[in-house]
Parts: C-alpha cells; sequence; structure tokens
C-alpha cells in the first residue's frame, strides 16, 4: 500500500505542476484598469472561438483565459459563483442567458457609446449587454420527399394533423422558446397556445439540440425540423454541400423565422475593466465580425459588413412588429410548453 | 484490556460496536459524500411549498418517472443476466484464448456511453427511443456485474454443485443451490451499480431522445435557468436512488445468511462447452464487439470522410492525455480514502447507524453530474474559495461522484478476510490499528486496487462535473471530445475518442482479472 500512495502524492504534486492553474483568477476586484488577462467564459464551440482569441492577444497583448462549455451550462455556473465569479466577460449563444444573468444584477452596464455600435433591435435595451451575431428560425426539409414549393411558408401550418409526427424541433432549446414568444407576441396567445396544444397532439419529434435536429432531416427519419439557419451550414462544411439531404426554407414575416442574437456581457465584478471593454469592442470589429460571417455563417450585425452568401438579407427577415425586447417574456412560453407537456 | 475482551467476547455475533474512530472517519466520509444532497435541500429550501407543487404536478413528471424506471429496471436484469452468464462463460466453461476472452469481456469499462451513442448514431441515424437508450446501455453496463461475479467464482467452489448433482438435481439446479449464493453478493452488488449508473445517464438517453429525470435536470438548467425546479426534479432522483439501495441490502442481507456455510479453498472444475460452445462464444464476442468495436469503427469512418479534416494537435492531444490520467489518479486516490472507512464499517459491523452511512456514501452515483458538479461549485465557493477551479476541486470532485464504486469493491473484500485473522493478530501483541493494516488491508489490497480502478476509469470518463470544475484553460479527452462532437464534427472528435478509450482500457484491463486468472492456471 506504501508505494501506491507515494506514486499518488508524487502524481498530485506533478499535476499541479503541469496545470498551472492551481492560483484562482482574482482579478474580479480590479475596477477598472488593466492587468493585461482576461477571464472569458465562452458559451461557444472551442474550434470557433479560439482562433478569434489568438487574433486579439495579438493585436492587444491581453491574455484570455477561456473557459468552455455550454451557453446554459455556463450560466448554472455563473448564477452560482453569484458575485464571487472569476469570469469578466460572458459570451453567450443566446440572449436568453444574458437576460436571466442581468435580471440577476450579475451584468454590469456597457459604456453607452460601445452598446450604441449595435443597432436597436439587436441588443439589450438597457446596454446589459452587447448583440454579437444573428441567427434566423428557419425550417430544414428533406428535399428527397418533400419539393420546395410543398414546404409551409408559415410556421402555423405544421400544426395541421397532415403533419402528424413530421415535424421534429428542440423545446428546451432558447432559439426555440424565442420563437414561441414570437409567436405569442405576433400572433396573439390564444393563436399561440392553440398551436403548441396542436403541435404537442401531433406526434412531434423531440430532440434535445439543433443539431440534432437536423441530422433527423437530413437522415431522412424526419420529414421537417425547426432549427436555426447556420446549423446547416456547419454541416455542410463537415460532410460536404452535395452531402446535404436537408435544406432551409426561410420564412419572412412569420414568427417561425424570426431572428435571434447571440450576446456578450461583462460581468457586474469587472465592471469598466479595461481589458473586458477591449474584448467587447473587438468582437463587433469588422475583423471578428467578418470572421464570425465567414466561420459561422452567422449574420453580422456591425452595420456594413455583408451577409454570408446565400442568405436572405437580414432587413428582409427582420419582422418590423417585433422588437427583441419583445422576447424576454421567456419564462410564459416556458410555462405553455410545459402545459402540454413538451418541456 | 476491558475493551479487548468485550471484542472477543462479541466474536461473530455482528452486534459488536464499531471502535469510535472508525465510526468518526465514516461519518466524515459521510458527511463529504452528503454535500450535493445538502446544496440540493438548500436549492429546493428556497422554493415556496406552492411552487413544489406545482412543479410535481407537471403533465410531464409522470411520464418522465415511469420512463425512467422502466429503464432502470430493464438494462439492470438484462446486465444481470448477460453478466452473470458471461462470467460464468469466463470462469467455469473451457474456452479457447481464455485470456482474451478475460480482457474483451472488462473492455466496455473504456466507452464512455455519449460516445458509444455517438458511433450507434453514426451508423443507424434511426435509434432512439427506449430500445436505443436500453441497448446502449446494457452493451456499457454489464461489465459492472461480469466482473465481480467472475471474481466471486473463481473465489469459489463447484464443491456445492457437486453435492447437489449426487442428491440428483440437474446441472441447472445444481448451479442455482451450490454457486448462486456464492455469486449472489457480487451479483447484487454490480446491478446497484447498473441501477444507480442508469439513473444518473444523461449522454447517451440524450442522444436517444428518450425523456428521463436526468435529462429533464439538463433541460432545466438549460432552458429555464430555474435551478429551484432542476433541485426538484434531483430530489426525486435521489429519492428513488434509496429505494434502489434499500431494495439491493434487503436482497443482500438474505444472501449473507445463505452463503454463511461456503468455506474451504477455492476449487473449481471447467467444462467443455459442447453444443453450446456457438452460443457462448457469441455472446462473450457481442458485448465488447457492440460496446467498442462499432462506435470506434463509425467514428473512423467519419474521420476519413470528413471534408474539413482539421490538423491534428499532437501536443494538446498528449497535454489532454496526461491531465485525464493525472486527473484521474488523484480522484481515485481521494475515493479510496473517503470509501475505505465506510467499506470497513459496513463489512464489519451492522446496526441503523452503519445502514445510514452506506446508504449516504452511495448517494452520489444516483445524480448526474451536473447537481454533483454545481452542489461542489457552492460548497468550494463557500468553504475554501481560494481552491475553487483548481485541479484540488476537479479531483474533489471525482472522489464525491466515484466513490460508491471504491465502496462495493473494497467492502466485498473486507468482508472475505475472517476477523479471526484480525483478532489473532491481536492476541499477539498487535494495536488494533496494526493487526487492520498488516492483516485486513493486506489480503484485502485486490478489493482496494479494484476500487481505484474502478474510480480511476469513471473519472477518466466524466464530463458534466468535468466542464464545471476544471481549471479555467484545462482540458481533459473528455471536454475535447465533447467540444468537437458538439458540431457534428465527428471525424475530428475521432482520435480524442480513441486515445479516451485507449487509456482507460488500461484499467479495465487491470480490472478484468486476467492476471489473476493466468495465476490461478499455474499450479503452485
Amino acid at each position: 500500500m506504501r508505494v501506491p500512495l507515494v506514486i499518488a502524492t508524487g502524481t498530485a504534486v506533478l499535476a499541479l505542476a503541469l496545470s498551472g492553474c492551481a492560483t484562482p483568477a482574482t482579478s474580479t476586484d480590479q475596477t477598472a484598469g488593466s492587468d493585461g488577462e482576461l477571464t472569458f467564459y465562452a458559451g461557444r464551440d472551442e474550434a470557433l472561438i479560439a482562433p478569434l482569441l489568438e487574433q486579439f492577444t495579438e493585436a492587444t497583448g491581453i491574455e484570455v483565459n477561456a473557459r468552455y462549455a455550454s451557453s446554459s451550462e455556463l450560466n448554472a455556473l455563473l448564477l452560482e459563483e453569484g458575485e464571487n465569479t472569476p469570469a469578466e466577460v460572458f459570451l453567450s449563444q443566446d440572449a436568453g442567458a444574458l437576460g436571466s444573468l442581468s435580471n440577476a444584477g450579475l451584468l454590469s452596464t456597457l459604456p453607452s457609446d460601445l452598446a450604441a455600435v449595435i443597432p436597436a433591435g439587436f441588443t439589450s435595451e438597457d446596454g446589459s449587454w452587447l448583440g454579437v451575431t444573428g441567427r434566423a428560425r428557419v425550417i430544414a426539409y428533406d428535399s428527397q420527399t418533400v419539393a420546395k414549393a410543398d414546404v409551409p411558408t408559415a410556421i402555423a401550418e405544421l400544426a395541421k394533423p397532415e403533419y402528424s409526427g413530421k415535424v421534429a424541433f428542440a423545446p428546451s432549446n432558447a432559439s426555440m422558446q424565442a420563437f414561441v414568444t414570437a409567436m405569442r407576441v405576433l400572433d396573439g396567445e390564444q393563436a399561440a397556445e392553440a398551436w403548441v396544444k396542436a403541435v404537442s397532439e401531433n406526434d412531434p419529434v423531440l430532440t434535445q439540440k439543433n443539431g440534432e435536429t437536423l441530422d433527423l432531416v437530413n437522415s431522412g427519419t424526419v420529414p421537417f425540423g425547426l432549427i436555426n439557419h447556420y446549423y446547416w451550414f456547419e454541416d455542410a462544411a463537415e460532410l460536404g454541400q452535395e452531402a446535404m439531404r436537408a435544406q432551409l426554407a426561410f420564412l419572412p414575416g412569420d414568427a417561425g423565422g424570426i431572428v435571434n442574437v447571440t450576446g456578450a456581457g461583462i460581468l457586474a465584478g469587472a465592471e469598466g475593466d479595461a481589458d473586458a471593454l477591449a474584448f467587447l469592442e473587438y468582437l463587433v470589429s469588422e475583423d471578428a465580425q467578418r470572421y464570425f460571417a465567414e466561420q459561422t455563417f452567422e449574420y453580422p450585425l456591425l452595420p456594413g459588413i455583408d451577409a454570408p452568401e446565400g442568405l436572405p438579407a437580414l432587413h428582409d427577415l427582420v419582422n418590423p412588429r417585433l422588437d427583441l425586447s419583445d422576447l424576454d417574456s421567456l419564462a410564459e412560453s416556458q410555462e405553455l410548453l410545459a402545459k402540454y407537456g413538451l418541456l | 484490556m476491558t475493551l479487548r475482551a468485550a471484542a472477543l467476547a462479541g466474536l461473530g455475533t455482528g452486534v459488536r460496536r464499531p471502535p469510535l474512530a472508525l465510526l468518526a472517519l465514516a461519518l466524515a466520509a459521510a458527511l463529504v459524500a452528503a454535500i450535493p444532497l445538502v446544496y440540493l435541500l438548500v436549492r429546493v429550501g428556497t422554493s415556496a411549498p406552492a411552487e413544489i407543487a406545482a412543479i410535481l404536478s407537471r403533465p410531464r413528471i409522470p411520464q418522465l418517472l415511469l420512463n425512467t424506471g422502466q429503464l432502470v429496471v430493464s438494462v439492470t436484469a438484462a446486465t444481470l443476466v448477460i453478466g452473470v452468464a458471461s462470467a460464468v462463460l469466463l470462469v467455469r466453461a473451457r474456452l479457447r484464448a481464455r485470456g482474451l476472452w478475460v480482457v474483451l469481456a472488462a473492455l466496455p469499462l473504456a466507452v464512455p456511453s455519449y460516445l458509444a451513442a455517438f458511433g450507434w448514431l453514426a451508423v443507424y441515424p434511426a435509434m432512439q427511443g427506449f430500445w436505443g437508450s436500453f441497448f446502449l446501455l446494457t452493451i456499457v453496463c454489464t461489465p459492472y456485474v461480469t466482473l465481480p461475479v467472475a471474481a466471486a467464482l473463481r473465489g469459489g467452489t463447484t464443491g456445492l454443485d457437486d453435492v447437489a448433482r449426487t442428491f440428483g438435481y440437474g446441472p441447472w439446479r445444481a448451479f442455482w443451490l451450490g454457486s448462486w449464493p456464492q455469486i449472489r453478493p457480487a451479483a447484487l452488488a454490480g446491478s446497484l451499480l447498473v441501477a444507480l449508473y442508469v439513473l444518473s445517464e444523461f449522454g447517451a438517453v440524450a442522444l436517444m431522445r428518450y425523456p428521463v429525470l436526468t435529462t429533464a435536470i439538463q433541460q432545466a438548467y438549460g432552458s429555464s435557468f430555474n435551478r429551484n425546479y432542476a433541485a426538484i426534479l434531483a430530489v426525486v432522483l435521489v429519492v428513488l436512488a434509496i429505494l434502489i439501495m434499500f431494495g439491493e441490502r434487503s436482497a443482500r442481507g438474505r444472501a449473507r445468511r445463505e452463503s454463511g456455510a461456503v468455506s474451504g479453498a477455492p476449487q473449481s472444475r471447467t467444462v467443455a462447452l459442447g453444443a453450446w460452445a456457438i452460443p457462448g462464444y457469441l455472446l462473450l464476442v457481442a458485448v465488447p464487439f457492440c460496446a467498442v468495436a462499432v462506435p470506434l469503427a463509425a467514428l473512423f469512418s467519419r474521420l476519413v470522410q470528413a471534408e474539413t479534416l482539421r490538423e491534428l494537435d499532437l501536443l494538446a492531444l498528449g497535454q489532454a492525455a496526461l491531465n485525464t490520467v493525472l486527473l484521474a489518479l488523484i480522484g481515485a486516490l481521494i475515493a479510496v480514502l473517503l470509501a475505505l472507512p465506510i467499506a470497513v464499517l459496513a463489512a464489519r459491523y451492522r446496526g441503523r447507524l452503519v445502514r445510514w452511512i452506506e446508504s449516504v456514501g452511495h448517494l452520489s452515483l444516483g445524480l448526474p453530474g451536473i447537481v454533483v458538479g454545481l452542489s461542489l461549485v457552492f460548497f468550494s465557493l463557500s468553504v475554501a474559495p481560494g481552491l475553487y477551479q483548481t485541479v484540488f476541486v476537479l479531483a474533489f470532485a471525482y472522489g464525491v461522484l466515484f466513490m460508491p464504486k471504491a465502496i462495493g469493491a473494497i467492502r466485498s473484500s473486507v468482508a472475505q478476510v475472517p476477523t479471526s485473522l484480525e483478532e489473532v493478530a491481536r492476541t499477539l501483541g498487535h494495536s488494533r490499528w496494526q493487526a487492520w493494516w498488516h492483516v485486513t488491508a493486506r489480503l484485502a489490497r485486490p478489493g482496494i486496487a479494484a476500487g481505484a480502478l474502478l474510480t480511476a476509469v469513471a473519472a477518466m470518463k466524466e464530463l458534466p462535473a468535468t466542464l464545471l470544475l476544471r481549471p479555467t484553460g484545462t482540458s481533459t479527452l473528455a471536454t475535447e471530445l465533447w467540444a468537437r462532437t458538439d458540431v457534428s464534427a465527428y471525424g475530428a472528435a475521432a482520435p480524442y475518442a480513441a486515445a479516451l478509450v485507449l487509456l482507460a482500457a488500461v484499467p479495465a484491463f487491470l480490472l478484468s482479472g486476467v492476471r489473476r486468472a493466468r495465476l490461478d492456471e499455474v499450479p503452485s
């Protein structure tokens, strides 16, 4: 028994030496100034964000300690950490997570000149977070069994009995819930409830996330899926465009075709931190916005940067009757989905 | 002097009082194991009773409970049947290349359930629901039954079967009367691990789109950011875990008394398979083929097909592998240290307090990793903020998460050491600790090592708690794999998947008992 103990103790020491991360980040108590280091919680894919961070460090000399996990896990983590969080900046897949942090008083208010870089409607109204990219809700359809002309142009149609068992979606996904919220705002509470009820009784195929929904359509398992547009482009980049059995239908003007945003915020403990501000400025710089458009096929939100090729223009998709801040009643949408057994 | 006399007087009756130091250590370990539970109760405590009632009466809850129960019962039953049958084949049948089969039977331990699911989905995208989950969890969980039952068979005897045969019973009936009582405690302990594993499993069921309590908990964190809802569902899981543990304990209690008659040197006869050869070999090949070969082959075929074959960063892969190994080792050490007092207490003493401590020690196995992870965020920030997001807290989390696996292995090996040996050492003038250290610990070493290996292999595969607690910027093979499967980049994930399975195969190989099996064959 003695020898393994020695080995294990040795490895413990070694592990500390190797990981080099034994000291926790302590920059949270700095209210201003630059320490040349940034602790960053990234709710997006590492393969996507890491090259961006390298460019940022190269341009500014600020070292970034990035922590990658899903937006929802990081959101749960940030809520648990509260004021003790080592994080200075949080980049989220969806606005809902940022809203919940803002409501919990964990985000700082951004300087008004920074907040004004992104046009109203694509960023927070109170300056608690900054919009970074946009993504459209779309219908993915199986092009081998469904003709393009037969794809519904309004999402309301998918509640009809003829689509029974033919529609896949992820009820827990924040973008999906944002769509339900948009339907409540645009079509009224009664119409939205009737839709949710009808869809829940229509034998829907429930998934955990959008990527899974698209996989089902792409494999011909389910003819229709409700997703965000860029999942298709990510899969096409991995598998090749010609391998894509699924095709996309955009729904301009319909609740099912709204535009959601991703965003970033500075945590309350890092309010005014020069490194954090520099990073947010970088996220909405021309370079970073182009990078997002090219790598993820999302809509850049900085005016003057072109949308990725092959996508309808952003202003064609934006619904003039809908403001992003109208979508903050997420809880009611969740109640609605839960009421009909979808959550 | 009076203490020793009392101990000797109570010899073998099982009503002795445990020494205070042992009890105190076990209580401390149980308190550590209770951290997730305390955290959940704090969270649930902030909810109004009306809110709790509203959440529990959601129309989806009965369905989630039913699905969870179905999966736990069916997977446990299937692994019990397949595991016992495999173990009997491995130990009692005359097999060609027995060592190979013994290793193959342990190999599925090295495959995380989410990896098995990814691989199978790449082959059969339509795989889903209850049957998909049942299949995947059964193939990855079977070694939890096969390994302990095979070990028990190796240490047991076929003599009782022979006695039964002389009374005119058939071979099946003779096995039931002679061998089954010997392997029953091991089979039950393995089944308990399987049942709790299935209860807390998230990855594979999520990919199979089979809604159970764990997927609902993950969704609650993911969608509503309603931590109370998630906590209430997690408490429901805890209640289910407690029910499962009570079931196992009442079955084990009976088994203990039945097996009391087994004694004598282990001696086993092997039999020729005859007409059973083909189904026998098929059974032995099926589990590792489905759990290891198919998923890895599927991922590697994607690696070849992928158009965006990213350059493989060997340095990053090596660093992640090193981190994985080191963290798993420290985690295993912590788990064994936590498990030892509880296991010794449970092996040697009875009583309500002992039962209670052992149950609490098992709790974390029934909870999803995200709950245990968040509870340790809460705990380390309030107790030792300086250690937050260091390897210490992460390794500690592995210890808390997986100590139940170590408890089972250590308890059964300690229980096999006759207390009379310790008492002989005491009469020779050794102190209680010396006697324990020189006699019991030494004889129980295989069980302690098995506990450490089981913990290490589980820690290598762990994902949700690792994502929450790892030091910022530190990656393990599991987190790297996660980063690459999240964007459907199966191809890029393949090297990491292979490295993880390869590394985890080392403890799995050691656990298979193939080295001991070889030793048995050498006449001493």
